[in-house]
This record gives C-alpha cells, sequence and structure tokens, in this order.
C-alpha cells in the first residue's frame, strides 16, 4: 500500500466531482432539504421532531453516500480504467481508500450543512453536543460510503447497482429503531437487527439526543460504526479481483 | 532485460471463458526490442492473448513468462505498458490531470507527462477535458498513460483503429523509434496492411497461432507477396492439413 498512490487517487476522485457541480449540489442540498421537509410534516409535532431529527441526520447521508459509492467501482470498470489500475503496482486498498477520502471530504461538507441547519433555522434540540452530533453524522456517511463500494464490486451493470440501495438499505431502516423502538420488536427482528450496522448508527443519535453524557454505550456504537465501515472496505478491496474471466 | 533473448515467451496457453475453450494451447515467442504484429481477425483471440499478458485474464492451463517472470507478477507492473482496445481514460479530467494521476500511480517523474503528451501529438489539447476529445485523441491519451515510466514491454490491443492515415503513419513512427531505443512492442490489428511496419508477426485465427515468423519468411512460405493473400493462403494450408 502507497499513501502517495492512495492521496493521488482521493485527489483524482475529487478532481473529477469537481467536474460533475451538479452531483455536489445534490449531495449536499439532498439531505438539508430532507430535513426541511420532515420538519415541516412535523410543524405542529416539535416533539417527535426533536425526537427522531438527529437519528434522521444520520440516516439521509448514509443513504446518499451508499447510492454515489455503490455505482464509483462500477463506472471504473465499465470505463475499462480499473483494468487498467488493476496492472499498476496499485494496492487494491490503495484505490478504495483513495474513493472513502475524497468522499469522505464531500460527507464533512453535507453532514456539516444539514447538521448547521438542523441544529440552527430548524431549532433541532438535542441534548448532547451539536459537534457530536455532527461527528456520528459523518460516520454514518462514512459506513454508507463503505457498504456501497463494497457491494459496488458485485454490481454488473448500473441497474444492478441501484437496486443494492433498497435492498440492503431498507430492511435495514425499517428494524433499526427509527420506525419503533427495538424492544418492542419482534425476538427474531430484534436479533438480526442486532448485527446490521445502521441499528448502531441510529442508536449513537438517539443517544445524543436523550443524553448530554458521553457514555460507554455511545462509545461502543461508534467503534461498530466506524469497524463495518473499515471492513466493508478491506471486504472490497479483497474482492476486487486483479484477474478476471 | 537484455536486448537479445525474448521479452515473451507463451507455451501452451489455454483461456477457456463460459465453458468454451478460446484460445486452444498457444505456443509463441516475441523477440525482445522487436516490433510484434499480433494479427488476425475480430474474434480470433487477440484480446484475450493480450490480456493474459498482463495478468488480468484468468488461464485454464500453459505457461506464460515476460521480462523473465510469470506473466501478472507484481514486479512486472512498472515494466508492462498496456493499452486496452477502448481508450481507459477519465472522461471527466483533463489530458494532463487524467496522466499526472497514473504518473502517480506508476512512480513516474511527473515531467515524465509532458513527454508523453509530446510523444503521441497532443500538446495543444493537454489541457482539454478527454470528454470533449475526438475517439481518435482519446485513444491517443490512453497511449500516452502506457507510455508513462518508460515501459519495456508495450501490449497495444488495436491502437490505431480508427485514425487517419496520417495519425496511423506518425504512430508506427512512434512504435519504431521506440523499438529503436529497445522498447520491445506487442501491438495487435485485424489490418494486414498494419503487417508492413512489423519485424516478426503472429498469425492468430479462431483461438490457434496459424504462423508466426518475420513478413519475409511468410510470404516465401505461402509464396506470395501481399500479405492479406499470405494469411488467405496459410488458412487454405492449414484447412488442407486438417482434411488430410
Amino acid at each position: 500500500m502507497s499513501a502517495a498512490i492512495t492521496f493521488a487517487t482521493a485527489r483524482r476522485v475529487l478532481g473529477q466531482l469537481r467536474r460533475d457541480p451538479r452531483t455536489i449540489a445534490l449531495l449536499v442540498v439532498v439531505p438539508a432539504l430532507l430535513m426541511v421537509i420532515l420538519r415541516w410534516v412535523l410543524t405542529n409535532q416539535r416533539h417527535n421532531f426533536d425526537h427522531i431529527g438527529a437519528p434522521v441526520l444520520g440516516v439521509f447521508p448514509l443513504v446518499v453516500m451508499f447510492v454515489v459509492a455503490s455505482v464509483a467501482t462500477l463506472r471504473e470498470r465499465r470505463t475499462g480504467t480499473l483494468e487498467r489500475l488493476l496492472t499498476m503496482p496499485l494496492h487494491k486498498l490503495d484505490l478504495l481508500l483513495g474513493y472513502a477520502i475524497a468522499f469522505g471530504v464531500v460527507a464533512v461538507v453535507q453532514v456539516g450543512v444539514s447538521t448547521a441547519l438542523a441544529l440552527g433555522p430548524l431549532g433541532l434540540r438535542v441534548a448532547g453536543s451539536g459537534w457530536l452530533v455532527f461527528g456520528i453524522g459523518v460516520l454514518d456517511a462514512l459506513l454508507g460510503m463503505a457498504l456501497g463500494l463494497l457491494l459496488s464490486a458485485f454490481a454488473n451493470s448500473e441497474f444492478q447497482a441501484v437496486q443494492f440501495m433498497p435492498a440492503v438499505v431498507f430492511p435495514q431502516l425499517l428494524i433499526c429503531g427509527l420506525l419503533t423502538p427495538r424492544n418492542q420488536m419482534d425476538a427474531v427482528l430484534h436479533g438480526i437487527s442486532d448485527v446490521l450496522p445502521m441499528t448502531y448508527a441510529v442508536d449513537a443519535m438517539q443517544r445524543v439526543t436523550t443524553s448530554s453524557a458521553f457514555g460507554a454505550a455511545m462509545a461502543v456504537d461508534m467503534i461498530v460504526v466506524a469497524a463495518v465501515a473499515v471492513a466493508a472496505l478491506a471486504l472490497g478491496a479483497a474482492t476486487l479481483r486483479r484477474r478476471t474471466a | 532485460m537484455t536486448k537479445s533473448g525474448d521479452a515473451v515467451r507463451i507455451e501452451g496457453l489455454r483461456v477457456v471463458r463460459g465453458g468454451r475453450e478460446i484460445l486452444h494451447g498457444i505456443d509463441a515467442t516475441v523477440a525482445a526490442g522487436s516490433i510484434t504484429g499480433l494479427l488476425g481477425p475480430s474474434g480470433s483471440g487477440k484480446t484475450t492473448l493480450l490480456r493474459c499478458l498482463v495478468g488480468v485474464q484468468i488461464v485454464a492451463g500453459g505457461r506464460v513468462e515476460v521480462l523473465g517472470r510469470p506473466a501478472g507478477d507484481p514486479g512486472l507492473r512498472t515494466r508492462v505498458g498496456y493499452v486496452t482496445q477502448s481508450p481507459s481514460v477519465y472522461v471527466d479530467l483533463t489530458v494532463t490531470e487524467n496522466l499526472r494521476y497514473f504518473a502517480a500511480v506508476l512512480g513516474a517523474a511527473a515531467s515524465d507527462v509532458d513527454r508523453v503528451v509530446g510523444q503521441v501529438g497532443l500538446r495543444q489539447r493537454a489541457d482539454d477535458l478527454v470528454g470533449s476529445l475526438s475517439g481518435g485523441q482519446r485513444a491517443r491519451v490512453s497511449l500516452a498513460t502506457a507510455l508513462l515510466g518508460q515501459p519495456e514491454l508495450l501490449v497495444l490491443d488495436e491502437p490505431t483503429v480508427g485514425l487517419d492515415p496520417l495519425l496511423r503513419r506518425d504512430l508506427w513512427e512512434l512504435f519504431t523509434s521506440l523499438a529503436a531505443d529497445g522498447t520491445t512492442i506487442l501491438v495487435s490489428s485485424h489490418v494486414m496492411d498494419e503487417a508492413q511496419h512489423c519485424q516478426r508477426l503472429l498469425l492468430l485465427r479462431d483461438g490457434s497461432v496459424l504462423a508466426q515468423g518475420s513478413p519475409d519468411e511468410l510470404r516465401e512460405r505461402a509464396g506470395v507477396d501481399d500479405l492479406e493473400e499470405v494469411f488467405v493462403r496459410l488458412i487454405e494450408a492449414s484447412a488442407a492439413t486438417v482434411e488430410a
């Protein structure tokens, strides 16, 4: 592995994004706009907005990043640049970490804007620190990106890549505790949700909503999210094959 | 790698794809410092053979040795330049941005970017987005990428297809001068008249080597002058042997 190649890749990906202002706008504006709509929908239910505001603040960037990342290596494969890179002295992790860094930069801007908007003008009230909301949000976005990059390796067409989102993200959304508390769910679903990463992403946001203390449970949540993101990147690198049929 | 000897040695190479054998036991060599033309009709297995050399093809059997190492060896990654048939560069970056990135990956000097841009005649378009270039220009950006770091072996898959005759001539002059400096070039084509630029030819048909040798040797064997006709005669001869 090489830091120089990783950073060159990150710079290259950001360079490509720079040429695509509409994608940047969508990445930054969509999660923020969704927060505005959520606040609007809950106009007369201030309490509910406070209750789900932070978890949703984590989920939106996760979903958006997942979709963007899931097309990334597919695009490289279809244009032949992936095959070319794999004949060069590039470690497969260099490529994925390069993407992770580039998308990480975007995630910081994306989550920064929607968090500032939610905690400021939209008046979201959380017990914990706003910085912690921001930090968890970025971590959630990185998780979405890493899962997207991993699944991207399995997609043979854009149709497949886009379908991974409802297939992978929606079930987690349903059982992560956002719709209904996990301890009120069927034991089987509860058990399944225990091993799905979005559960921890949302749990961390729920904790920062209700408590101002940074406890061990919160640390566990954040470590799990970060660990799954790293594992997904490593697995993504392992699934890229230099030799293909 | 010394100038003498073989840059590539292929023995009994077989490739199976989708249950069908694509290459049936290829035996071939590529002399170091030469331009070898890999010629054959579309679908004869040229691209598959080239992919084996750069180590991106899953092979079913046989041996491929490149610059004294097994094909795909990590030590070869800076020593072999590969140009795929369709240009594999980023359309949403400029020519220079593309080359800077690939130079960084290869560990080539930044000054190399300027050299290769000049070699493929794209100085005027260096700061243009690749997406705004014509197909032929994109192909040259892809070729420039393979020239970065001055690899000892260039594997070129139909680099001149679709280019106007003048550009084709320029590129062949470039290949000739690179070979004169000691670079080994293996270039595929389905156009027989490109064979005249090659010192050695490898004729491929239906996944088997039909003939290999210098253009003159092949002319002599077939008893005709025109290389297109040489190919036809050799095919007929091999069909006759199969029937006999």
